[in-house]
């Protein structure tokens, strides 16, 4: 779908690294990582209707009918379409972006439903749609029986279920597809749609408040703790489709709730898009902590194919004491351009971000965050792992902004990187900018390779190379993955091993 | 149990062992002695496995199997232990966690059925207290802020743990005081068997007043030179190395 051979055969030429690591490139294991495999990434066979790629004022108006959307969301589409014409694609990163042909994409593709409103109940859902899930290891069903975690599925373009959602409703909770949101709640979602991520933020986003076609939307009303884990599933299956998904969630003073997403898709020759919109806004004394496990197909091992994820992700901490958390472990997309942020606005407010991001074979990634200190006493903390193997790109980009008000801010930043092989590359962007001199900033930063010594280590004890590479990434990983759910640490871990190695059982 | 025959290596591109022969027995404790640069180290780490060294003739034989043609994780599960000279620090990873994964490893490859984590607590907790070790160095991320003596009482500790069946320490003395040299040396005390053999590199004396060795030999210029018993030592300790080039 997009014109990208030429510029990946470029890539390869100079893909070698500026920070050349230990190993000798024969080593087998390093080969046999390279030869990993993506389980997620089969193909469900289902009749779907798909919009004919192109995109104009048309295709927007199209997308808004589809779903019966209100006037005033129509124009909120065509005003970001409109700015979107006027803007360009950045290009401060450290990435290699092939072109992108905005005109070859279809920005709308939902799987035939047997009839044309949202399924009232997972019964009613395509069994191929929960055999899909099944198969990606979210059944719906058992996580609606035993897990105990709501989750909302988006196939394509659509929402096709959300469980648990009569328990949650009792609570006050509200968790829907954003389609029906926009239907059931309008008043909650005019007020807060684009309050964190203006339409003219950036390129992506822009892109996205146009032609956005579904995503999750969560609201915890005052003083409420959601009594369960929200979870979102994202699965790109149609070929040639882009995904613009839009999550929204919004607790109100007092609330607190805990998000996870995770997404995959087929694997594909072509580069598929994805570029998401996340805003989170805590009132008061709010708690929201949002993990992410991304594993979008990252391409084969020449770097053919694979999702372009370039999603924005921002956090308001409106009142005081509010608090954000972002966690997140990145193994999949061939290109990631992702910098979950947070402004804090409420005085003690504080903002998280914990981040592992694995790069191999040809996958680049430019990630980090934003933290942006407006209110007094408030506080960051900022832990990223980067890991590069193969002849990956891996870098980190923050910035952290003290703005002239914010008094007693502190910020504490650590990002660490980890070669595995010799032709990949780490790199490090940090920026500070500090109007006010009572904030305290700290950075530390460390690069280092798994050592031929750590590995004999291991080996002299009896342990085999992948485990012992396995082991190692692990505890380089530590301090992010005591941050993530419980069962999703174990998700993680697991994911990273398969990253990692290929197809270890 | 150890066969070693006229064997020549090199580490990295520098000839180090220049036709050394020696045979363990089981139950065997043998230490080598010798000055600097004559080769001990690179005897440990040729046993081992470890890349850097490499066996340009002669052989080894270890219970019957070709050594050298094994790689260095089957040598650990076939029971050679090398309590290192640096041993390495691995972030993150806490000591038992290793321990666990480096002895289910060796368990898999043995065809025994893997601890589980509770038996192999019980297993620990006792060895912890047998070895008069600390209760924290269960927890702590391998040798990442240990002091000297704790990481060369961690050696000992991990091979309490594995009981392997050769151990070699290679100069696991250097560093310790007088204490931490009691606690390693009573840890190899404890371990010493009819079946278990070791082999003590070290520059000094004083540990065999602790651990006493059935044979001493002298490592010079990549050979033995020397052999004798303990006395060995003792005259080693009060004359030097010197004398034996005369």
């Amino acid at each position: 779908m997009m014109k990208q051979e030429l510029e990946i055969k470029e890539l390869k030429k100079d893909s070698n690294s500026d920070q050349g690591a230990f190993a000798n490139e024969d080593n087998a294991v390093v080969k046999a990582r390279a030869n990993q495999k993506y389980k997620e990434g089969f193909v469900t066979d289902i009749e779907s209707f798909t919009i004919p790629p192109g995109l104009d004022e048309n295709t927007i108006r199209l997308i808004s009918a589809k779903k019966n959307e209100p006037q005033w969301l129509l124009e909120y589409r065509l005003d970001a379409y409109k700015k979107w014409l006027e803007m360009d694609q950045p290009e401060w990163a450290k990435l290699k972006i092939p072109a992108i042909d905005f005109q070859s994409i279809s920005y709308y593709s939902s799987p035939n439903a047997k009839n044309e409103n949202a399924p009232k109940s997972l019964d009613e859902v395509d069994p191929k749609l929960i055999e899909t899930y099944d198969k990606l290891g979210v059944p719906l069903h058992e996580r609606e029986r035993l897990a105990g975690v709501a989750v909302d599925a988006v196939f394509d373009s659509v929402s096709v279920g959300t469980t648990f959602k009569a328990e949650l409703e009792k609570a006050g909770v509200i968790f829907s597809s954003f389609s029906e949101a926009v239907h059931e709640h309008p008043e909650l979602v005019k007020k807060y749609l684009g309050s964190v991520v203006p339409a003219r933020d950036n390129y992506f986003a822009a892109l996205n408040a146009a032609v956005f076609s579904d995503g999750s939307f969560v609201y915890i009303p005052k003083g409420v703790r959601c009594p369960m884990e929200l979870s979102t599933y994202f699965r790109i299956n149609a070929i040639n489709t882009g995904q613009f998904e839009r999550t929204l969630i919004v607790a109100e003073e007092g609330a607190s709730v805990s998000y996870l997403e995770g997404c995959t898709a087929p694997m594909r020759d072509e580069n598929q898009l994805h570029a998401a919109v996340v805003e989170l806004v805590a009132m008061t004394d709010a708690k929201i902590k949002y993990s992410t496990v991304q594993n979008w197909y990252p391409g084969d091992e020449n770097g053919k194919g694979g999702i372009y994820n370039f999603v924005t992700k921002r956090g308001l901490c409106q009142g005081d004491r509010a608090k954000i958390s972002w966690t997140q472990v990145e193994t999949g997309s061939a290109i990631t351009w992702k910098y979950p942020s947070c402004i804090l606005r409420g005085d003690y407010s504080s903002g998280e971000f914990y981040s592992v991001a694995l790069t191999n074979n040809y996958q680049q990634a430019d990630t980090g965050t934003k933290m942006i200190h407006l209110g007094k006493h408030t506080k960051s903390t900022v832990i990223s792992k980067g890991i590069s193997v193969g002849k990956s790109q891996n870098a980190y980009r923050g910035l952290i902004r003290v703005a002239k008000k914010a008094d007693y801010a502190r910020n504490f930043t650590q990002c660490d990187s980890l070669l595995i092989g010799k032709s990949c590359g780490a790199h490090t962007f940090p920026y500070t900018e500090s109007a006010n001199m009572t904030a305290k900033l700290e950075h530390e930063a460390t690069t280092s390779k798994i050592s031929e010594d750590q590995l004999n280590y291991c080996l002299q004890r009896g342990i085999t190379e992948e485990d012992a590479i396995s082991l190692i990434v692990d505890g380089f990983c530590k301090e992010v993955f005591k941050e993530l759910p419980m069962e999703f640490a174990v998700e993680a871990k697991a994911l990273l091993d398969i990253s990692l190695e290929g197809a270890i059982g | 149990m150890l066969k070693i025959n006229n064997v020549f290596a090199k580490a990295g591109d520098k000839d180090i062992l220049k036709g050394l022969s020696l045979n363990v027995k089981p139950g065997e404790v043998h230490a080598i002695m010798g000055p600097n640069g004559a080769g001990k180290s690179t005897l440990g780490n040729l046993l081992a496995g470890m890349p850097y060294v490499q066996a340009q003739s002669g052989s080894v034989e270890y219970m019957g199997k070709d050594l050298l043609a094994l790689e260095p994780e089957e040598r650990a599960a076939e029971g050679v232990f090398l309590a290192f000279q640096y041993p390495v620090e691995i972030p993150g990873v806490n000591n038992m966690y290793f321990l666990r994964t480096a002895l289910n490893s060796q368990r898999k490859y043995r065809g025994e059925a893997p601890m589980d984590s509770a038996q192999f607590l019980r297993m620990v907790k006792q060895k912890v207290k047998d070895m008069n070790m600390r209760d924290d160095l269960l927890k702590r991320p391998v040798n990442v802020g240990f002091s000297g003596g704790e990481k060369k009482r961690n050696e000992v500790f991990q091979m309490g743990v594995l009981e392997p069946k050769l151990a070699i320490l290679d100069e696991t003395d250097s560093g310790l005081d007088i204490d931490a040299l009691k606690i390693v040396a009573d840890g190899v005390n404890q371990l010493r068997s009819a079946e278990r053999s070791f082999i003590i590199i070290t520059h000094y004396q004083r540990l065999l007043d602790y651990i006493e060795p059935d044979f001493v030999h002298v490592l010079a210029d990549g050979k033995i030179v020397k052999s004798g018993d303990k006395n060995l030592a003792l005259e080693l300790e009060e004359q030097g190395y010197g004398w034996l080039n005369k």
